[in-house]
């Protein structure tokens, strides 16, 4: 039976993999959407394609990372970047963008 | 990453089964639906004549619709079927015509097969819940699949191999490990293609990034819709439906599907002649939008780019509408070893921890036994009694097609609720017999009631699956749980 702080870190896995895959796949989507030089409604299809395979690819990784703490960081990290790269690409010009 | 793929799997398998029984039977959706209305039979139709009397019948119930929809009759479903609704949210108001009346037809009132392909992604709940649940489960399974082949690092050399005498526990490993990687391709793309089938609801963050508050406009830039036109708000007259038919084919060469109609009552109201898939992959169909006032086109749905059309490719391949028969049966044959891995290892969740000698099952083991009985054999006894509930319940009913949905989630209740009474020893053998025979009743209500001989395709799947049923029945009769040798069992992947 294992005790609670492994399943703490267990409950901490599933909803970093979920919120914190979810939130990468959709910044992603985002940013592709904006930089790849396609045409709008191309570049919008491309990132919504290829988000699904980003969020199994964290999901994995979230998993198979070695502590919680590494996947946390690594991922906050990932997100960070990509949400700043989003902003140059002007995405929070105003309200209401993702 | 074993415990991953054991544990991501059982969560969402129940739901799963599900999803997979009722998208495999979705393949033959139409052919379900025929099954379903017998009273409609092969007749050529007037498509022109068809949709103006459809839309004077929509003019009656709702001339101050949001939109009507209006699938126009071929030879081989000759029912003009109509929706209307208010709101974008619905109800969505539905209706059988008679092409040659324009009034309701008398054929017997049915859900159809459009049933079990609604159930397969909404799982008749309100359809954002149904789908939001369906996507966290299919998510679930892709991760669940990739973990899976990682599990197996002799996935080859598994594939060749089938213990079934050397324990309870090694052939349902083996038997998960067969269908789970004969048809892993299909697993991985119906599952990735699912998702993409969803995506503007899952994943709607690149639109609202690139198109900010204008989300239809990718629709129209992307070449999946016509440019649509804003409201006049003043009251305008509808050109009869037939009138732009007519121009359709005209303009297009073929009859067009479906009519898609905005703002009946408004002077912009539009009319969009959407036209059949064309040959190949792509779920893509063809648009021409009409002013509704003058029959005039103003759009078409135009280019549609490479990452767009590989959307559509995925969507395509999820749907197998382009897939004549042998490749049908292929798809079909995949989605039902679909269902088959996933309750091969739901079932071997339970058998590799069956407690051994007397020690008690514990709580958690007696209740995913219970879900698995009820879900595995619980749904084709729901499914057996949709059908049944077709043939039995009088024509002239109301609310037929709600009760033949009532039948279907009653009998799965009734089943899962029987066997989860029942002695564990022989619940299986029992409630397998049970859905055995209760699908097994179809074919024979059926030539007792309707009888025609365009049915026997049917009435032979409905055979050859009962026959199943009863053949599983027999087996888990002769193979009781204590047959598994001491001493074989593999270390518990939970631990592992």
């Amino acid at each position: 039976m294992p005790d609670l702080t492994c399943r703490l870190a267990v409950a901490g896995r599933v909803a970093l993999a979920a919120f914190g895959g979810y939130a990468v796949a959709a910044l992603s989507a985002a940013l592709m959407a904006l930089v790849l030089p396609f045409s709008r409604a191309e570049a919008v299809s491309t990132g919504t394609l290829a988000s699904f395979a980003i969020l199994a690819a964290v999901v994995i990784w979230v998993f198979a990372a070695r502590t919680l703490a590494r996947a946390a960081l690594s991922l906050g990290l990932l997100a960070a970047l990509l949400a700043g790269a989003l902003w140059l690409a002007g995405a929070f010009t105003t309200a209401g963008a993702a | 990453m074993a415990w991953l793929h054991t544990w991501s799997g059982l969560v969402v398998g129940w739901v799963l089964f599900a999803i997979f029984v009722t998208g495999t039977a979705s393949y033959y959706r139409t052919d379900i639906s025929r099954w379903m209305q017998p009273e409609l039979t092969e007749t050529a139709t007037d498509p022109v004549a068809a949709a103006t009397r459809a839309g004077a019948y929509l003019g009656r119930v709702m001339p101050d619709a949001l939109g009507w929809s209006v699938k126009l009759p071929t030879a081989e479903d000759p029912a003009v079927e109509v929706f209307w609704w208010k709101d974008q949210d619905g109800p969505y108001h539905r209706a059988l015509l008679d092409p040659a009346t324009g009034e309701r037809s008398k054929a017997r009132d049915t859900k159809g097969g459009d049933f079990l392909y609604r159930f397969h992604f909404e799982l008749s709940l309100p359809p954002l819940w149904g789908r939001w649940i369906v996507s966290v489960c299919a998510m679930i399974l892709l991760v669940s699949l990739i973990s899976g082949v990682v599990t197996h690092r002799r996935i080859f050399a598994d594939f060749f191999t089938f213990r079934r005498d050397r324990s309870a526990q090694r052939g349902w490993l083996d038997a998960h490990n067969v269908v789970g990687v004969l048809a892993l391709p299909f697993h991985l793309m119906i599952v990735y293609t699912g998702l993409v089938t969803l995506a503007p609801m899952l994943m709607p963050w690149g639109v609202q990034a690139a198109y900010r508050h204008d989300g239809l406009r990718y629709y129209t830039e992307a070449g999946l819709m016509p440019q649509m036109r804003a409201p006049a708000g003043r009251p305008g007259t509808l050109l009869p439906l037939g009138e732009i038919v007519s121009r359709a084919i005209a303009a297009a060469g073929e009859t067009p599907e479906t009519l898609w109609v905005t703002m009946p009552g408004d002077a912009a109201a539009t009319v969009t002649a959407i036209f059949e898939e064309a040959p190949g992959l792509a779920h893509l169909h063809p648009q021409i939008a009409y002013a509704g006032d003058t029959g005039t086109e103003y759009a078409r749905t135009g280019h549609v780019g490479a990452a767009t059309r590989t959307g559509a490719v995925m969507i395509g391949l999820h749907e197998a509408h382009f897939a004549a028969a042998p490749l049908r049966l292929l798809f079909f044959l995949c989605g039902t070893m679909g269902a088959a891995t996933v309750a091969s290892g739901l079932v071997l969740w339970t058998v590799a921890r069956a407690p051994k000698g007397a020690s008690p099952a514990g709580l958690g083991l007696r209740l995913v036994r219970i879900l698995n009985l009820g879900t595995i054999t619980g749904l084709p006894t729901g499914l057996a009694a949709y059908f049944l509930a077709n043939r039995l319940l009088p024509v002239d009913l109301a609310d037929r097609a709600d009760w033949e949905v009532r039948g279907f989630f009653a009998a799965w209740a009734l089943a899962a609720v029987a066997s989860a009474l029942y002695p564990p020893a022989r619940a299986w053998p029992v409630a397998l017999g049970v859905a055995a025979v209760a699908v097994l009743a179809i074919p024979v209500t059926d030539i007792l009631t309707v009888g025609q001989a365009r049915f026997l395709g049917f009435d032979a799947a409905m055979l050859v699956l009962g026959v199943l049923l009863a053949l599983g029945a027999r087996i888990a009769a002769r193979r009781p749980r204590t047959l598994r040798a001491p001493g074989t069992s593999i270390p518990r992947t939970a631990e592992a």
